[in-house]
């Protein structure tokens, strides 16, 4: 990574599309401090800095061509595959729609999502040192696999996991997570950074509520405590129940950036 | 559980941070500064820094993390408060609109480097 003297602030891009510079951040040796004879030098360096800068300029690039792109996390098993075929077949042909998946290995997510039609890229991010998580620098590169002037919408299906995810922008416009109630109740409380920084939770296999001890107004209170006001789309990937709420949601999103 | 990923772009960044005029120095310490809302395990960091800082200038190098609290501020009432419980909501006005102000950190603050006899 090239060393610039212009360093970005302490702050991570939760407000999209505006870079930060502040000039005044100039580091500089500081005689003052430091511990038992050595120079101190003040950095002031986000270490995710080079995802961050990477993020940024995939928003930008799919801006440009007006593709709306959603990061859709989960843990693994919550049905997000599933969840995303059907959310798929709703959307086309009206919008034209791509997929990149990422797995630690494997291309089963991938083979059962092109059955939609839909032009997918898998990433195994073992060639990536097995990561629990999409960098940004990874869609770059799966997003030149993609007919990118022939595309309304981009769903990044993330590593199946509820922490690492959510540290790492990608340039997305919109974060889902998919929960579902075989899952458990506590899932917000257990992972509150996830569930803060999404901005909707589709709980899936709500077919399955008869046969479970599942409190579901536990559940939603739970999402509640850590991310009030989030929008809670209670669905079943497997019946089609509650799809169109989450559609109609996206839909809105997708044709809001097409302006 | 991304942890190796972070300590080699904290050992890249610490490295290119040397000053030119003090090119072949050996970096001390480095003063990481980690909220405790972002997905990172101390131990975990420092057990991979310390695999990682293998031949760089790092080597040997210590790495300083300071824990930093969640805080956040209310939107309406202003009420600043340190998040020490799983409840994103003013404790005060009970409003949900409000702003995370720390604890999301995961930023290299300074270097300190060996100074060298002269």
């Amino acid at each position: 990574m090239p060393f610039s003297l212009l360093y970005t602030p302490v702050r991570r891009h939760h407000d999209h599309g505006r870079p930060h510079h502040h000039p005044h951040d100039h580091p500089g040796p500081d005689p003052a401090a430091g511990h038992g004879g050595s120079r101190k030098i003040k950095v002031v360096r986000r270490v995710l800095d080079a995802n961050d800068r990477m993020a940024q300029a995939n928003r930008q690039f799919f801006g440009a061509k007006g593709i709306f792109v959603l990061n859709v996390m989960s843990s693994p098993g919550s049905g997000k595959t599933t969840t995303l075929i059907r959310t798929l077949a709703a959307l086309m042909p009206a919008l034209r729609c791509a997929v990149i998946v990422g797995d630690i290995c494997s291309t089963f997510d991938a083979d059962q999502l092109s059955v939609s039609g839909a032009p997918v890229v898998q990433v195994n991010t073992d060639e990536f040192g097995g990561d629990c998580h999409l960098a940004a620098h990874v869609i770059e590169r799966a997003a030149a696999e993609l007919p990118l002037d022939a595309l309304d919408l981009l769903i990044v299906e993330n590593v199946g996991n509820l922490v690492c995810p959510a540290e790492f922008d990608i340039g997305e416009d919109c974060r889902v997570v998919v929960l579902s109630t075989t899952e458990g109740e506590e899932k917000p409380i257990k992972y509150p950074l996830m569930f803060r920084e999404c901005d909707a939770a589709l709980l899936n296999k709500i077919d399955l509520l008869p046969y479970l001890d599942y409190d579901l107004a536990q559940t939603l209170a739970n999402m509640a405590q850590i991310h009030p006001g989030m929008p809670v789309f209670q669905v079943s990937a497997k019946t089609g129940e509650g799809f169109e709420a989450w559609i109609s949601w996206l839909r809105e999103r997708v044709a809001a950036k097409k302006g | 559980m991304h942890e190796m990923g972070l300590a080699l772009e904290i050992i890249d960044i610490a490295t290119a941070s040397i000053p030119a005029d003090m090119a072949g120095a050996r970096v001390a310490r480095v003063n990481l500064a980690v909220g405790r809302m972002s997905a990172v395990v101390p131990e975990s960091l420092r057990f991979c820094f310390e695999v990682a800082r293998r031949d760089t200038p790092l080597e040997g190098a210590e790495l300083h993390i300071r824990e930093i609290p969640v805080t956040a501020r209310c939107k309406d009432c202003r009420h600043l408060w340190a998040i020490d419980e799983p409840v994103f909501r003013c404790p005060i006005c009970e409003s949900a609109t409000i702003e995370i102000v720390s604890g999301r950190e995961l930023d290299i603050q300074s270097i300190e480097i060996q100074e060298q006899d002269a």
